[in-house]
């Protein structure tokens, strides 16, 4: 597959503090590439390069061929971006925030309004295209900011932390209408500090941690290094905490680990979620009562844990 | 390939033009759907107006010259410099939302974000030129000159609150926040137009201040101004006050420029 985002050796930094300190990264055509890391991890810092706001101090960035320095303005005419902060203007109504930006790709009049229609209509926000944005809720702020990322049509599209702040159930609403760009082969990099957005919505996961990709991967190949999913089972009696760890241990895959003051067991789950009844089952032969149970998923905590051997400062 | 890339220079510039028109536009609606934006940049001046005439009117005598007569050009001048403290508001406000990142991002015209603000800016400001005219006439102040040297006046403010405008601009794209736009814009409007010649002669003040009035480029416009609208030789001020204008052009619209490419 051909490579549309290519990065080599990217460096910058702000005064003293480095940012970036030589990101490699190629995004090959039609996928999507997740950016993982915690706050000031240089994931903005690297969007920002990409989408020419921003000039590397040294290193090659190219997007669809086209250099970030040497053709700017080219580049700019293959790219959308939806930022942080929704990026509309709150004293124009939606309609007009979308045929502005339809305008600013010097698409005509008609042309301009014939796209916002389309945006709007799909992006559910038809009923509140001649109402002022300063009106609108966080999520439908989003939802605008992303349709505004898309009316030039862009090749490759660039969304920085598109649900941050965002309640659960407008940030589901965002994915599935992410899933669906994505399904259209657009070619997207988005950046996240949620490893469940990442896996939702990417092909790819870059982690990056102090201006380096520290580890790069599917969301599978990522887990299978944090150790994937783990299960805590609780035993009563706690004494019979050794009987119960004697019947879990062959489905363990030799990680597991017991506190008999607890009477807690807790071990990997090589097979992922589906194989808790086959743990409960194994307990129940054994004669073993469970006074507990839960499925512990990996978090970007414990993928920090397990790459960086700490745990990110950032995120809670 | 018929991309942005291999665009003729003839599409290159009506581009440029349209970018800046549709930019202009955005920003006029502003006005438009915010009532309080237009009333408080319309019922400042008229208050200046009113105000400065009656209080300022009758308590300073001044040989050979009918005090509001006097007054008059100074407040359009000093009006016009407060009200471009607005621009770097309004691109100070700009970038605190993200929108001027949204807008470098697009394969617009660079000069477009600021060429529409400064521009819609100069329309409000032709707006604010009539009202305090009017409002002016109400009150008792008259012109002594011909037509053309009373519209020369006016465009004479015009132009000068188009170069402070740029002024404004630079440092409201070097600021993080409105609040910040809003404070800086008085700690350079405020000196300068009260150290001038707008509300008395500069003769008035200590010696090191006169050193100051008198470079000061507000005094020379307002002088220009005063003479146009006195139906006097104006030739040498009009040509030191547009000077003074070219200067602060050339120094801020690449300042401005530079400053967007960086924000």
């Amino acid at each position: 597959m051909r490579a549309v985002i290519e990065v080599e050796a990217l460096r910058k930094s702000y005064g003293k503090v480095r940012a970036l300190e030589g990101v490699d990264l190629t995004v090959p055509e039609g996928t999507v590439l997740g950016l993982l890391g915690p706050n000031g991890a240089g994931k903005t810092t690297i969007v920002r390069i990409l989408t020419t706001l921003l000039e590397p101090d040294s290193g090659r960035a190219t997007v669809a061929g086209l250099d970030v320095v040497d053709d700017a303005r080219a580049l700019r005419g293959v790219i959308g971006l939806a930022g942080q902060f929704a990026a509309v203007d709150e004293t124009l109504t939606g309609r007009e925030n979308l045929v502005l930006v339809g305008r600013l790709y010097h698409l005509d009049r008609a042309e301009s309004r014939r796209r916002a229609e389309e945006v709007l209509a799909r992006f559910d926000l038809l009923d509140a295209a001649d109402r002022r944005v300063a009106g609108y809720s966080g999520g439908m702020r989003r939802r605008l900011d992303l349709g505004a990322s898309l009316v030039g049509r862009p090749r490759v599209l660039f969304l920085d932390e598109p649900t941050s702040g965002l309640d659960p159930r407008s940030r589901i609403g965002l994915w599935e209408l992410i899933g669906q760009l994505v399904k259209d082969g657009t070619t997207l990099l988005l950046t996240t500090q949620y490893l469940e957005e990442a896996d939702r919505l990417a092909d790819s996961i870059a982690v990056i941690d102090n201006g380096r990709v520290i580890a790069q991967g599917t969301a599978g190949e990522l887990k299978a290094r944090v150790g994937g999913e783990r299960l805590d089972v609780m035993v009563a009696p706690a004494s019979d905490v050794m009987a119960g760890a004697a019947a879990l241990a062959p489905m363990a895959g030799g990680d597991l680990h017991v506190d008999p003051a607890e009477g807690r067991i807790s071990l990997a789950l090589p097979g992922g979620p589906p194989t808790v009844a086959e743990a409960v089952r194994r307990l129940d032969a054994a004669g073993v009562a469970i006074a507990d149970l839960s499925v512990h998923r990996p978090t970007l905590d414990d993928v920090f844990l397990a790459l960086t051997g700490r745990v990110s400062e950032d995120v809670g | 390939m018929t991309g942005p890339g291999g665009r003729s220079s003839r599409t290159v510039w009506s581009h440029t033009f349209s970018d800046a028109m549709v930019m202009t536009r955005r920003n006029l609606l502003h006005y438009v759907r915010v009532p309080s934006l237009v009333i408080f940049s319309t019922i400042t001046p008229v208050m200046f107006v009113v105000l400065f005439g009656f209080v300022f009117g009758g308590a300073i005598p001044i040989p050979g010259i009918k005090y509001l007569d006097y007054l008059m050009p100074g407040i359009f001048v000093q009006t016009v410099a407060f009200g471009s403290i607005q621009t770097g508001i309004g691109l100070a406000e700009d970038q605190q939302r993200g929108i001027i990142d949204r807008l470098r991002s697009l394969p617009m015209a660079r000069s477009a974000v600021l060429a529409g603000r400064t521009l819609s800016d100069c329309l409000r400001n032709l707006l604010v030129v009539v009202l305090m005219t009017v409002v002016g006439l109400l009150i008792g102040f008259r012109f002594h000159a011909r037509p053309s040297a009373i519209l020369g006046g006016l465009a004479l403010v015009v132009l000068f609150a188009f170069a402070f405008s740029f002024i404004s601009a630079a440092i409201g794209l070097s600021l993080d926040t409105v609040e910040a736009a809003q404070s800086a814009g008085f700690v350079w409007v405020f000196p300068l137009t009260f150290a001038s010649s707008a509300f008395v002669p500069v003769l008035t003040m200590p010696g090191w201040l006169q050193a100051f009035a008198k470079v000061n480029p507000v005094t020379i416009t307002v002088d220009a101004v005063r003479l146009l609208f006195q139906g006097q030789a104006a030739g040498t001020q009009v040509v030191r006050s547009v000077a003074w204008m070219a200067l602060i052009l050339v120094v801020f619209v690449p300042l401005s420029v530079w400053r967007y490419r960086r924000a």
